[in-house]
């Protein structure tokens, strides 16, 4: 396992929540962590809007300079190139979603060059653009392209937020490994909400092992689920 | 059609595209940034046209041209966006070109912020370019709710020949939600005997215009137009009752401020015992002013909750007459109320107590 962690993604693939339960789990386990949020592209429900949370957990939080302001100003501060020389620290990425949004990472990458990191794609088999293999194989090779990295890995996160079924994460294991054989990329986790690990096949939960992580949710807010009950 | 999980501006764009729309015409703003963009790589593969215009007045007269032409066309911007649009959206209500406009509202006046508002209302309920006329303006509050608008929104812009405002907030084109496409039911709708695409077999011309040089026939005009909104009114006006049936007190409110005024009711039931309703208005225009006085008719008094300093609360009072108290509970400049500050308000209406 590298040092520096990336996810990367198309838009709405979960990037965020993985970021920030990645970076809880590496400071649980004793880790010092830093979260860097290079997100130029995406407004709202960000990581660094959970700064309280991370820095509680005694995690430390990089973000873009206007982040949270007025200022649609796609500006990183110098203090990211840190990261590469702080070596005692574990780095968590998130990266802004499609291809616009992993463009940034360009910008690190002789730095990346010399201490090659783990870069993976998140894909939900259930957001548009990543419902079949041609597109998850497309997409994975427009953002490639676009972060000028090597890409790793490839995590999954199938969901449909509160109507999540242990059957839709299935399915999407399945469609996500045949992307993975096409792009001979290792599937190297896959994340669900407790309520739906605990109704997964036990031949499932066994297959998959350790790579199954229990994923919580950070930057909805609660009254956005309440509809979802009501219907 | 089985669900999946979109952003409420992908969400709309992919309803406007599974309603027939082939002609999409904008420019760039956040928070609505993801509809032109998903426009831009849908449209092609469904043999339509993005493009992305030098400036939103060039846009909306793209639309105006499309639209014309019998098309369906949409525009979406958010608030800044939407006042640059305001005299081509003039021109197209005089003209009866239908059409669909999107505005994801966000903070103002001015360039203001790019986070969620409500401060918008003003200008889509009360024409916001000038002369007399309307636009149907509509207020979904769940993605899966923009959807079905969206897909009705065209039929309703076909049906009466007008422009129809899709009115969100900025928190509901990011949000992401479960959707389901298709659900909405098409209507019949007559053939546009009026577009201006060739002579063909007619003896006159279609002339889409909104110039009337007599005076006499412009009134006659406005006339034709004011029977067309009434007609409207009466069709069309849209409106959800939640827990009213036992309320005391009835919150007014739309978009996704309702849906943080539900989360409030479910909590002030449970804590306080105050029996509280929400009545959201679906349609901002026409606005459901009958439903409202009907409502609040039976409750000790109203409150309304808006993204803004206090506009749709007008509309309220009006409503009401003056029968009952009205209150007025608003964040504005992007910043969104919290379910707990709704309860205190509720609380401190009801004297502190059930």
């Amino acid at each position: 396992m590298r040092r520096i962690e990336v996810h990367i993604g198309h838009y709405g693939s979960g990037k965020t929540e993985i970021s920030l339960n990645r970076a809880l789990e590496l400071a649980g386990a004793g880790e010092k962590v830093t979260l860097v949020d290079i997100d130029i592209v995406n407004p709202y429900f960000r990581s660094g809007e959970q700064t309280e949370l991370l820095e509680g957990a005694g995690i430390e939080v990089l973000r873009p300079t206007f982040e949270g302001t007025n200022l649609d100003i796609p500006s990183l501060p110098a203090e990211i190139q840190r990261v590469f020389v702080e070596k005692d620290r574990r780095i968590v990425f998130d990266v802004g979603g499609d291809p616009a949004g992993a463009a940034v990472l360009g910008r690190y990458v002789r730095y990346f060059a010399e201490e090659p990191a783990e870069v993976y794609v998140v894909v939900n088999t259930l957001r548009p653009w990543s419902t079949s293999v041609e597109e998850i194989c497309w997409m994975t090779g427009a953002i490639a392209e676009r972060c000028r990295l090597p890409i790793t890995g490839m995590i999954h996160n199938t969901n449909l937020a509160r109507q999540s079924t242990p059957e839709q994460l299935v399915k999407g294991q399945e469609l996500l490994e045949a992307a993975a054989r096409q792009l001979s990329l290792p599937v190297v986790r896959t994340y669900a909400q407790a309520s739906v690990i605990e109704k997964l096949p036990t031949a499932f939960r066994d297959r998959l092992g350790i790579s199954l992580k229990p994923l919580s949710i950070y930057t909805r807010p609660e009254w956005l689920d309440l509809e979802a009950d009501v219907e | 059609m089985s669900k999946i999980l979109m952003k409420g501006n992908e969400a709309i764009a992919e309803a406007a595209i599974q309603a027939g729309c082939r002609y999409f015409f904008g420019y760039p703003i956040t928070p609505q940034n993801q509809i032109p963009e998903y426009m831009s790589r849908r449209l092609p593969q469904v043999g339509g046209c993005f493009l992305q215009a030098e400036s939103e007045v060039a846009a909306i007269n793209m639309v105006y041209g499309a639209g014309g032409a019998g098309a369906r066309a949409m525009t979406s911007s958010s608030s800044p966006g939407i006042s640059l649009k305001q005299e081509g959206i003039s021109y197209i209500a005089g003209a009866q070109v239908p059409c669909v406009i999107v505005n994801m509202m966000r903070g103002g006046p001015g360039l203001g912020s790019i986070q969620p508002s409500q401060s918008d209302y003003y200008q889509a309920t009360r024409g916001g370019g000038h002369g007399d006329y309307r636009c149907v303006v509509l207020a979904p509050s769940t993605v899966q709710e923009a959807v079905d608008m969206m897909a009705e929104g065209f039929d309703i812009a076909d049906q009466y020949r007008i422009p129809v405002i899709l009115c969100g907030d900025g928190m509901l084109g990011q949000m992401m939600e479960p959707v389901e496409m298709g659900r909405y039911t098409p209507r019949k709708l007559p053939e546009k005997t009026w577009a201006t695409t060739g002579m063909g077999s007619r003896k006159t011309p279609n002339i889409i215009n909104s110039l009337y040089i007599d005076a006499a026939i412009l009134e006659q005009k406005n006339a034709e137009l004011a029977a067309i909104y009434d007609e409207i009114s009466a069709n069309e006006t849209k409106w959800e009752s939640y827990r009213m049936e036992d309320a005391d007190y009835m919150v007014v409110a739309y978009g996704t401020t309702a849906r943080i005024a539900k989360s409030a009711i479910t909590k002030i039931r449970a804590e306080y015992g105050i029996k509280v309703g929400l009545l959201r208005p679906m349609t901002l225009w026409p606005f459901p002013s009958a439903a409202i006085a009907e409502a609040a008719a039976k409750v000790k008094a109203v409150l309304t909750v808006e993204m803004s300093t206090g506009q749709m609360v007008d509309d309220v009072r009006l409503a009401i007459a003056g029968s009952k108290p009205v209150e007025f509970l608003g964040r504005s400049g992007g910043m969104i109320p919290a379910p707990r500050e709704i309860i205190d308000k509720l609380v401190e209406m009801a004297g502190g107590k059930a």
